[in-house]
């Protein structure tokens, strides 16, 4: 059952718009335009009715999965439940429909909702100032890695490199490349965790600082973190915290307490905005005071009863976005965390860790779990002990697919073979913590009974399984 | 997995047939498989020289992207440009028509320090 | 309200079977000197009822543009949005899913991607279209940087009439990987052509070219390119907006080799200027591929010879190629180029040419009939697409006291360009939304005002 291309309904001459009548006098716009630039001939875009629309992207929205769909355990990415009144509250017209140039004295109510956004994350983290203007996690990692680098250049130190543990999220050696640092990969331990003799040889002079994930992408907490954050210190580094898990310790821990410098939220991950199929998202960086100064212009400043934007930033790392960064998903987050409250936030936090504890409780016989430690909201297995049979992970997050469940994430982290990491959220309850429980079961059964059912899953979705390779040998990226 | 004998190995997993001061490169069968289907070759330029151990190229997979390193040092005399079409013969033929590169070794001392077939295969078992 | 739904019998039931007592005993791993003791210093939890009153109460405190005859772009454009695409968007299989990472069961995303990246490709006259960036300027940002990248050089081209936010964020991402930025002197509100034959060199990695400019101006693109052809390396970058396309001569036909935008006149709300969407789209070279940043969408097969659709050339990508990826970009704007994308197919062909032509009219008669008006003067009047630059040179009355007053009229009368560069005057822009009527108004208005 495929779906043709929105262009395969068309029709010449067919229309799917209405515009009002064109009530000033017609020119030929060739005219007076500079020669050749005006396009001879009309850009092949589909001739196709409303009705064509509706129903081509109705007809692939069922082809699709969301969280609204079921359970998403997809690792380090937070599926939780995106809340419908946070979507009411981002269409509120008088606070959706305004524009960035508009002067601030007209928009002091989504300024003071942004300010006190500002003040939550604040506290949330235990840092002092706040940037929203990041657009997604990566793009705050970015922009915290570039404070740290015109921090640096302010003092007068020449540090160039940017450790990065090697269960470390990709977008972290990819930002620090971005800012212009060179990568130095440590290992991890046996535990799962930062392995300190590895990180003490790693550090010098030219270290300007450590990325870390705590918990980690194993969902496992750095218990070292004390001794971690004073080797950095002690070498004169900073300490940068990647806040994609902030749902693992919100109320339990915060970065600023664990001395972090510099951290990046994902708006669209903890507080539940959606994913919208890859995004968008939102990244804002929380620093502590001595960084301030750097962050991108302009920062989101209150006087008196007054909200206003202060581009007056001299040491600032400069801009990063056209405008003030994904507004609208600051409306939700807003939303999120009023309505959840900080007594809120807390259980939010609790019930992720044991929703998580639950279910790595009840399939660490059935798959290898690979580190023991204690881990928060999520868990890694691995299906090694399935790649003996033939079957790789690959194979089984696909018959996932069959029973009408996402898989989780695989193959990361990177140092876990066959990785297999879960991540319920808080959101999902123990009738679908149970069902997905027991259908990794049975899929670790029909390993053993019938490998060929799941090395060639999936079957029961609109297509089979794709071949990447050709796609990628020879690309067909358009029509 | 295929371990021909009368072939150098690289601890990379790379392979070198070497004639007459000519060797030709590719990489292991053990290689592609753990590569998976590869679909991209980037190919060094004939005349280039390099030094043992240099890296002087990469290839692809779906998922996974590997450097390619020199085993040995000299001056490349020839690529196998076929795998700018058809990557998937370094699946398919990884020690025939999937060869990489061409060599003209310009110090036939340094295959001392590679393996023959015997070492190669139990290095891949201490490997596992 | 948490959205949490099990119940504590059922939570005491899941300690069980972990097998400890409380909850906090499955946070033991946290060092007890770093354990957050206290309770945060947040407003208490709200029902739905209570939060929708506190939020609207707030709202009330912004004037939103149905307030006001708005004349404001400069980056951020309010055309008419069809009805249909909040209605689809909102779909929550596309709306609550997220990166198709298992494509089989998400195909309706990467479908609609693909047909995003034909759509761009249609519209800018280019080869390739990645699946979207995070804005505009950020994509200009990823640009310069592939730039070099690619050439190996170090020098770009910044004309002034480049939007001020975009060569600030081309500046900020550029800065690390030793780009040299070169401003390109403006005139007439076009960028100085001598100038940059002056300038182009050997060493020239890129050229950036926004289309129209800031200011609403054409820039000469064929001079432009034509300067070019003598420099083989430097890559020209074309920021255009989508819109105007419908009208113009895409950038592929004047040889351009990257081009990029702000997607959001496709379909997007202004929504204050977030979230929108950066597009880029490159010409068909399989080398400029391979240092493309962004997601991918391609069509391919299923095992049983069906049509499917799949992320395809990740090797690029920071999750596989990770320090050395050509991005760390990996969260993107996916369902704002899934509104680009319902926009591009319901207005179609004709609709968008529609629209462009709309706008260009309704520009060209606002700024007929202000040039009637005495010391007002329109330094594009004759090249412009849908803004242009106004200055009003009335002793004795400055331009925010004309701004000002317009606002009590219920008019935002543009951009005032002085906020955001060294040049005067106001940046006016004027879509299809815009009746005869409001035009007549906007300049009786002036008029009052100026006479005032
Ligand atoms: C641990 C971690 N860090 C960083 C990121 C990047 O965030 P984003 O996708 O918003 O750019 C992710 C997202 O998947 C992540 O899981």
């Amino acid at each position: 059952m495929t779906e043709p291309l929105i262009k395969e309904y068309g029709s010449p001459g067919r229309k799917g718009y209405s515009l009002p009548e064109l009530d000033v006098p017609e020119e030929n716009p060739g005219e007076k335009l500079p020669a050749g630039t005006v396009r001879k001939e009309a850009a092949e875009l589909p001739e196709v009715s409303e009705v064509d629309v509706v129903r081509h992207f109705t007809s692939l929205s069922n082809m699709n999965y969301g969280v609204d769909s079921g359970i998403y355990p997809l690792g380090s990415c937070t599926m939780k439940y995106n809340p419908k009144i946070n979507e009411d509250v981002a269409r509120i017209p008088n606070l959706a429909h305004i524009h960035p140039h508009q002067k601030e004295k007209y928009v002091q109510g989504s300024l003071e909702i942004l300010y006190e956004l500002k003040q939550y994350l604040a506290e949330i983290s235990g840092m002092d100032e706040v940037s929203l203007q990041p657009a997604s996690g990566a793009h705050g990692e970015y922009v915290g890695l570039m404070i740290i680098r015109k921090y640096f250049e302010k003092q007068g130190e020449e540090r160039t490199k940017v450790i990065v543990p090697d269960s470390a999220h990709g977008t972290n050696p990819a930002s620090a490349t971005m800012a212009g640092f060179d990568v130095v990969e440590i290992e991890s331990n046996e535990r799962g965790m930062v392995d300190l003799d590895s990180l003490r040889a790693a550090v010098d002079d030219d270290v300007a600082a450590l990325m870390l994930t705590n918990p980690n992408t194993l969902g496992i907490f750095e218990r070292d973190i004390c001794e971690i954050q004073q080797i950095i210190h002690d070498a004169g580094g900073l300490l940068y915290y990647d806040g994609a898990n902030m749902n693992a310790v919100m109320g339990y821990a915060r970065p600023g307490d664990m001395e972090f410098d510099v951290i990046h939220y994902n708006l669209h991950k903890t507080f539940s905005t959606p994913h919208g199929g890859g995004g968008p998202g939102s990244g804002p960086v929380a620093v502590k005071e001595r960084l301030a100064p750097y962050l991108p212009a302009p920062v989101l400043q209150k006087e008196g009863s007054q909200y206003y934007w202060d581009y007056d930033r001299p040491d600032t790392m400069g801009k990063v976005h056209a405008f003030h960064g994904n507004y609208g998903v600051m409306l939700r987050a807003y939303a999120y965390i009023r309505t959840a409250g900080g007594e809120g936030l807390r259980e939010i936090t609790e019930n992720a860790v044991l929703n998580a504890n639950y279910m790595k409780h009840k399939l660490k016989d059935t798959y290898e779990l690979p580190f023991a430690s204690d881990s928060l909201h999520e868990f890694v297995l691995s299906g090694s002990r399935q790649k003996k049979d033939g079957i790789t992970t690959a194979n089984i997050a696909k018959r996932l697919l069959d029973y009408e469940q996402y898989a989780p994430t695989i193959y990361f982290p990177l140092i876990v073979k066959e990785a297999i990491m879960v991540e319920p959220t808080e959101t999902e309850n123990l009738r679908s913590l149970d069902r997905f429980i027991e259908t990794m079961k049975i899929i670790s059964r029909e390993i053993e009974e019938e490998p060929e059912l799941v090395e060639n899953a999936p079957h029961n979705t609109v297509v089979r399984k794709l071949d990447e390779a050709q796609a990628a040998r020879n690309p067909d990226l358009r029509w | 997995m295929k371990v021909p004998e009368g072939l150098y190995y690289t601890e990379d997993h790379e392979w070198l047939k070497v004639e007459n001061g000519a060797g030709t490169m590719g990489i292991t069968d053990f290689a592609q498989e753990e590569l998976g289907d590869i679909v991209f070759v980037e190919l060094p330029e004939v005349g280039d020289d390099f030094q043992q151990h240099d890296n002087f190229g990469v290839i692809e997979s779906v998922k996974a992207v590997s450097d390619l390193y020199i085993p040995v040092s000299g001056e490349i005399t020839g690529i196998n440009e076929k795998l700018l079409d058809q990557p998937e013969l370094v699946n398919d033929e990884p020690y025939q028509e999937g060869w990489i590169v061409k060599i003209k070794l310009s110090d036939e001392g340094e295959l001392d320090e590679l393996m023959d077939a015997e070492d190669y295969r139990e290095f891949l078992k201490e490997e596992a | 309200m948490k959205y949490i739904s099990n119940t504590p019998a059922e939570q005491k039931q899941m300690l069980q079977e972990i097998g400890v007592e409380e909850i906090s005993d499955l946070f033991q791993a946290i060092p007890d000197n770093i354990k957050f003791d206290r309770s945060f210093n947040l407003p208490e939890a709200l029902s739905e009822l209570e939060l929708r009153e506190l939020v609207k109460e707030k709202a009330a405190k912004n004037l939103d543009l149905s307030n006001f005859d708005s004349y404001l772009g400069a980056g951020s454009y309010d055309h008419y949005i069809p009805a249909i695409i909040d209605h689809l968007i909102l779909r929550s299989e596309f709306y609550t899913a997220y990166t198709p990472y298992q494509a089989e069961l998400s195909q309706g995303t990467l479908q609609a991607m693909y047909e995003y990246q034909s759509m761009i490709c249609e519209l800018t006259g280019m080869g390739i279209s990645n699946a979207s960036l995070l804005d505009g300027a950020s994509a200009l940002g990823e640009a310069v940087i592939m730039a070099r990248r690619h050439t190996r050089n170090s020098r770009v081209l910044l004309p002034k009439t480049l939007h001020p936010a975009y060569a600030n964020v081309a500046r900020t991402y550029g800065e690390p990987h030793g780009l040299d930025f070169v401003d390109l002197p403006l005139e007439g509100g076009q960028l100085k052509l001598k100038s940059l034959e002056n300038e182009l060199d050997e060493e020239t990695a890129a050229v950036v070219v926004q289309y129209p400019n800031f200011f609403g101006s054409l820039e000469e693109m064929k001079k432009i390119a034509e300067l070019l052809e003598d420099y083989s390396k430097a890559l020209l970058i074309v920021a255009a907006n989508p819109i105007a396309l419908g009208l113009l001569t895409p950038p592929g036909d004047f040889g351009a080799d990257i081009v990029v935008g702000e997607g959001q006149p496709l379909g997007n709300t202004v929504n204050y200027g977030g979230p929108n969407l950066g597009y880029m789209a490159i010409k068909d070279d399989r080398r400029l591929l391979r240092q493309l940043p962004g997601r991918l969408v391609g069509k391919t097969e299923d095992v049983e010879g069906e049509t499917g659709y799949v992320m395809t050339m990740q090797t690029r990508e920071q999750h596989i190629r990770r320090e050395k990826a050509t991005s760390n970009i990996c969260t993107n704007q996916a369902l704002n180029a899934l509104m680009a994308s319902i926009y591009m197919a319901t207005m179609g062909k004709e609709g968008l040419q529609e629209v462009a032509n709309q706008c260009y009219q309704k520009t060209r008669y606002l700024i007929a009939r202000l040039t009637e008006l005495e010391d007002v003067e329109v330094v594009n009047q004759d090249n412009h697409f849908n803004e242009f630059w106004l200055k009003v040179d009335r002793p004795g009355t400055s331009l925010e006291e004309i701004e000002q007053k317009m606002c009590e009229r219920d008019i935002l009368a543009g951009v005032n360009l002085a906020e955001l560069t060294d040049q005067e005057g106001l940046l006016v822009c004027v879509t299809e939304k815009k009746t005869r009527q409001d035009l007549d108004n906007y300049v009786k208005s002036l008029e009052v005002v100026l006479n005032d």
